[in-house]
């Protein structure tokens, strides 16, 4: 009787580690590195804004969650930022230069959409950065770093550029850290990057 | 059936060490930030609690001025900010971040005060790498970590909690916050529990 306890026992530990293992597939698995699909990193849902200026600029009809293809543009620049990164906040200006060049142009701000999300930040945090530096395009909150994640755990600030198909589809252009020398250098190189067609 | 729940917990558990702090680094610091991993979350006894007289302390500060807690009774409130360590992920963008909310602490009358257990050089290094800061911060270096173990914020390694303690001005303990050290406190938080200082 004692030698079938036993028996179980070393039966048991080994379903146990490859029960733990198979789910830790889900739960632990390490943030997706660079050399993996980056569109598929992006794969994920933001609340529709509650500012209905910001749901008009990404075209959203509905205040359901939406994803990134879903926005109403053909490339979409997606800013990974945080509150307390010191070079988010100085690169701050030079964002909104970008956002307000694009908005000057009728050829292109129908085209090219401009969105920032906070890693780690909470709903006040991403406000407080947004009224600090007067960020008029649409800021989303991370808090529990869930987005963050799934990008790939980026250094801030990062930019994602996504070229869109239109159909909810879309693939990544671009994907860096590097600094804005110039507003109009970033978005002339962005444009050219993303081969769309833009009417002067 | 009780061995094999004991031993899914326990890889469980050592997952979650494995797994790792949640952090966004910024690129501010480049590759001179040292991480140290998942830490335990609290590692200290806290000897302070809300309505008790903040404990008097005096400490030397970066910019080289002796700064006694008590000095500002009658004055200002004060919020001591307590951090792990210097040159570390969380603690790298956490001051940077009540840098630029000045105008906060202003608005509710509250003098910030950075203090960690680092050595001042050390202290005045790392910060004058974030492009300097608007508060005071102090050493609790020598004798080493004693105001941050008159706290009860003190871990065994010698290290500070990641702590926040808002002293009104009359010297009285109104907030302590001792979070996850690998989580930075949520601004709001603190902005709230300023402002109902001065209602």
């Amino acid at each position: 009787m004692k030698y079938i306890i036993h028996q179980n026992r070393i039966t048991r530990v080994p379903w146990a580690v490859l029960i733990f293992f198979v789910f830790s597939g889900f739960i632990f698995s390490p943030a997706p590195g660079l050399s993996e699909e980056p569109a598929g990193r992006l794969d994920f849902l933001l609340p529709a804004p509650d500012n209905t200026g910001h749901r008009q600029y990404l075209g959203l009809s509905t205040d359901k969650p939406f994803s990134l293809g879903q926005i109403k543009a053909q490339v979409v620049i997606v800013e990974i930022f945080s509150m307390y990164c010191p070079v988010c906040q100085r690169e701050a200006e030079n964002i909104n230069a970008v956002f307000r060049l694009i908005q000057s142009r009728s050829g292109l701000k129908d085209k090219v959409k401009l969105i920032g999300i906070g890693a780690g930040n909470s709903a006040y945090e991403v406000d407080f950065f947004r009224e600090k530096y007067g960020i008029e395009f649409p800021l989303f909150s991370d808090t529990d770093f869930s987005i963050h994640k799934k990008i790939g755990e980026v250094r801030t600030p990062h930019f994602f550029c996504l070229s869109l198909d239109g159909n909810n589809g879309f693939s990544v252009f671009y994907s860096g850290t590097e600094a804005i020398e110039t507003p109009e250098a970033f978005l002339q190189t962005l444009l050219k990057d993303s081969g769309i067609k833009v009417t002067p | 059936m009780k061995s094999f729940l004991i031993t899914v917990l326990g890889l469980a558990m050592l997952g979650f060490g494995i797994a790792g702090p949640c952090f966004c680094e910024s690129t501010a610091f480049g590759n001179k930030i040292f991480d140290p991993g998942s830490l335990k979350p609290v590692d200290s006894v806290l000897k302070i609690k809300t309505g008790d007289a903040a404990p008097d302390f005096t400490l030397t500060s970066i910019t080289g001025k002796e700064l006694r807690l008590s000095s500002y009774i009658g004055r200002k409130n004060v919020m001591l900010s307590f951090i792990p360590a210097a040159w570390t992920p969380v603690c790298s963008d956490q001051w940077p971040g009540y840098n630029i909310a000045e105008d906060i602490f202003r608005r509710y009358d509250t003098l910030l005060i950075g203090i960690s257990t680092d050595p001042l050089p050390t202290l005045f290094a790392w910060t004058r790498d974030m492009g300097g800061l608007w508060f005071e911060v102090v050493s609790d270096f020598w004798p080493h970590g004693a105001v941050s173990e008159t706290y009860g914020v003190l871990r065994t390694n010698g290290t500070a909690e990641r702590a926040i303690i808002l002293i009104d001005k009359k010297g009285i303990i109104r907030f302590v916050h001792v979070g996850d050290i690998n989580l930075r406190p949520d601004l709001g938080i603190l902005v709230r529990e300023m402002k109902k200082l001065n209602p």
